[in-house]
């Protein structure tokens, strides 16, 4: 029998992942993705192509992994002071809640804020999640793509996940 | 407002043979000076034709601060326009590239240009007759850039008419780009995959020095390619396992000072340079046995193999174009202010090669050159912490002594030891030369 998920929880979800990455729990954030799950920042609006097209970051677990190490790193210069980042979400909207073809998915426009020192960044945007349930009945991501409203445009370096 | 006066004897006394003053990164008004004479003098990188495939396809460019329009002519040339409408100023086109047809149209008053820039039709022309518009600059139409050169489809520009032609001022460095396309079993190249955009709050020379520093990255990467060979080694991996593109990237930045002097480092007048004279950090990369048949059918197995067996790591066209053939990316330098620069990186199809070339080039492309990556954050902060360490009192020198000899000048082109500063001094020497080029008692 599959795992009922309801609307409400994929929407917590989305606030709680975005919850550990403001409070720098970067280890519990990516415990979130599936094993095969992506994070995917394209490099131009509405991008259908990860592997032939540039993208800003396009990352399976051991990438995830790498750059939550180099956070702690004492060798990473670049965060020192560290980077503290803040998303404020519009309420995550439910476009797929389907246990019976195991298909789960919202879409969330949000604000995005990093800060190093006295220098700050915003970036604006909206965050495609797509779930599955695992065996053991945790809702994990497979995907999450967030597609910044201007991929396009010069950017400075983002240390952080918006 | 206008530059401080040119004075050739006060920037030589800027560039000592193993140092530089701090002036060059941090002092608007040398900057100012950059723009109307250095960046005039020197050719400049402005596109890649197959970026304007069809006729009236456009793209805009700054390039030292001048607004420029490279446009597919009817002839099937490329044009190089000032964007700058002859009428009142306006840029006609605005968009970063487009086609526009079978003319230039500007947007406020309607005058259209031809798409070599002749003025083709001014509404009601009849209030200018009896005027002096047709035969002053207003009735020239769209300038056109002096000096355009498409060099295997790289579309080069000299802003003024002082400094060598293109072959003369490029001559060796030109082999990169050759290797780059040869690689293609097609012979030509597309730019494809869009382009990673990264502003850099820092001088552009901090940006171009770094390429050929190969004593920084086993330091400046160790958080990020070290933390990634220190990862894949802890992995509970099966004898056997296939390494991951990404690992394979990002390890050899964390090489030793070993491997890094054996790869040499080769200089050439006019600022031009390149490292991994002798192999390189792309060296060991897993070999893609579909496109090297598919090289070999095209051009021989000799031939391809000599194009395989360069395997360069930075090529510096100074000032603005560095390039990697073995990777197959370019990165573009635009300098924005004496402390912004515009880092854009473009990667390139090798036409006639599969798929999997250009998976690995935009995979390193993202890896290294996005303003997400990792490798970019480190060496970001080393160029920021020198932007602002410049400011410091008591030391106004760069120093750049490493592997300094009496007589490394004569002759310029030379190759050293991977680890030498000899590139960094072999650019500063150019830019004094055509920094001065245009000024009255400057450069011969």
């Amino acid at each position: 029998m599959p795992h009922v998920i309801a609307p409400a929880q994929l929407v917590d979800f989305v606030v709680h992942e975005a919850h550990l990455l403001d409070t720098a729990q970067y280890a519990a954030w990516n415990a979130l993705f599936a094993d095969d799950g992506l994070y995917w920042i394209p490099a131009t609006p509405g991008q259908t192509d990860p592997a032939l097209h540039n993208s800003h970051l396009l990352e399976d677990a051991f990438l995830r992994r790498l750059r939550v190490d180099r956070l702690a790193s004492p060798r990473a210069f670049s965060q020192q002071p560290p980077s503290r980042c803040l998303h404020v979400l519009q309420t995550p909207v439910v476009v797929a809640c389907d246990a019976a073809g195991g298909h789960y998915a919202t879409r969330t426009p949000f604000h995005y804020s990093e800060a190093r020192g006295d220098a700050m960044l915003t970036l604006v945007g909206t965050a495609r999640h797509t779930f599955r349930v695992d065996p053991d009945g945790a809702l994990r991501i497979v995907l999450k793509r967030v597609d910044l409203l201007a991929p396009d445009a010069a950017l400075p370096a983002v240390e952080l996940f918006p | 407002m206008p530059p401080t006066p040119a004075a050739p004897a006060a920037l030589a006394a800027l560039i000592r043979p193993d140092a530089v003053h701090r002036d060059l990164y941090t002092s608007p008004d040398l900057f100012a000076l950059e723009r109307r004479h250095f960046f005039a003098n020197t050719w400049q990188y402005v596109v890649h034709a197959s970026q304007l495939p069809a006729v009236g396809d456009y793209v805009t460019v700054d390039i030292a601060g001048r607004p420029l329009v490279a446009v597919r002519d009817a002839d099937g040339a490329v044009r190089v326009l000032m964007n700058r409408c002859a009428h009142k100023g306006a840029r006609v086109v605005s968009a970063p590239s487009g086609n526009t047809g079978a003319f230039f149209r500007c947007p406020y008053h309607a005058w259209a240009y031809d798409l070599d820039g002749a003025l083709r039709a001014v509404p009601r022309r009849d209030g200018y007759a009896g005027t002096r518009m047709p035969t002053c600059e207003a009735g020239r139409g769209l300038v056109p850039v002096p000096h355009v050169r498409v060099y295997r489809e790289f579309v080069f520009v000299k802003l003024s008419d002082h400094g060598p032609d293109f072959e003369a001022y490029f001559g060796e460095a030109l082999t990169s780009i050759d290797n780059l396309v040869d690689r293609a079993p097609a012979g030509r190249l597309e730019i494809t995959g869009g382009a990673l955009r990264f502003m850099h709050d820092c001088n552009w020379k901090l940006f171009v020095e770094n390429l050929n520093d190969t004593i920084h990255p086993m330091v400046v990467h160790e958080s990020s390619a070290g933390t990634a060979k220190r990862l894949w080694s802890e992995r509970p991996a099966a004898p056997g396992t296939p390494v991951p593109m990404a690992v394979e990237q990002f390890v050899p930045f964390v090489s030793g000072y070993e491997f890094f002097e054996a790869t040499g480092l080769r200089v050439l007048p006019n600022g031009h340079s390149w490292s991994g004279a002798k192999g390189s950090i792309h060296s060991a990369y897993t070999a893609i046995p579909e496109y090297e048949a598919a090289l070999v059918a095209a051009v021989g197995a000799e031939r391809a193999h000599a194009i395989l067996g360069t395997v360069r790591h930075n090529t510096v066209c100074y000032p603005s174009l560095t390039l990697k053939g073995a990777i197959q990316t370019i990165r573009v330098v635009r300098p924005i202010a004496v402390d912004r620069t515009l880092i854009e990186s473009w990667t390139l199809r090798l036409v006639g090669a599969p798929d999997a070339l250009l998976e690995r080039s935009v995979t390193y492309n993202r890896l290294i050159n996005a303003p997400f990556s990792v490798v970019g954050h480190d060496d970001l902060h080393v160029y920021r912490a020198i932007q602002q360490g410049l400011h410091a009192d008591g030391n106004d020198w760069v120093s750049l002594h490493r592997d300094w000899t009496a007589d490394e000048t004569d002759p310029v082109d030379r190759t050293v030891g991977g680890l030498s500063e000899l590139s960094m001094r072999n650019q500063y020497r150019a830019w004094l030369h055509f920094m001065t080029l245009s000024m009255a008692g400057g450069a011969p």
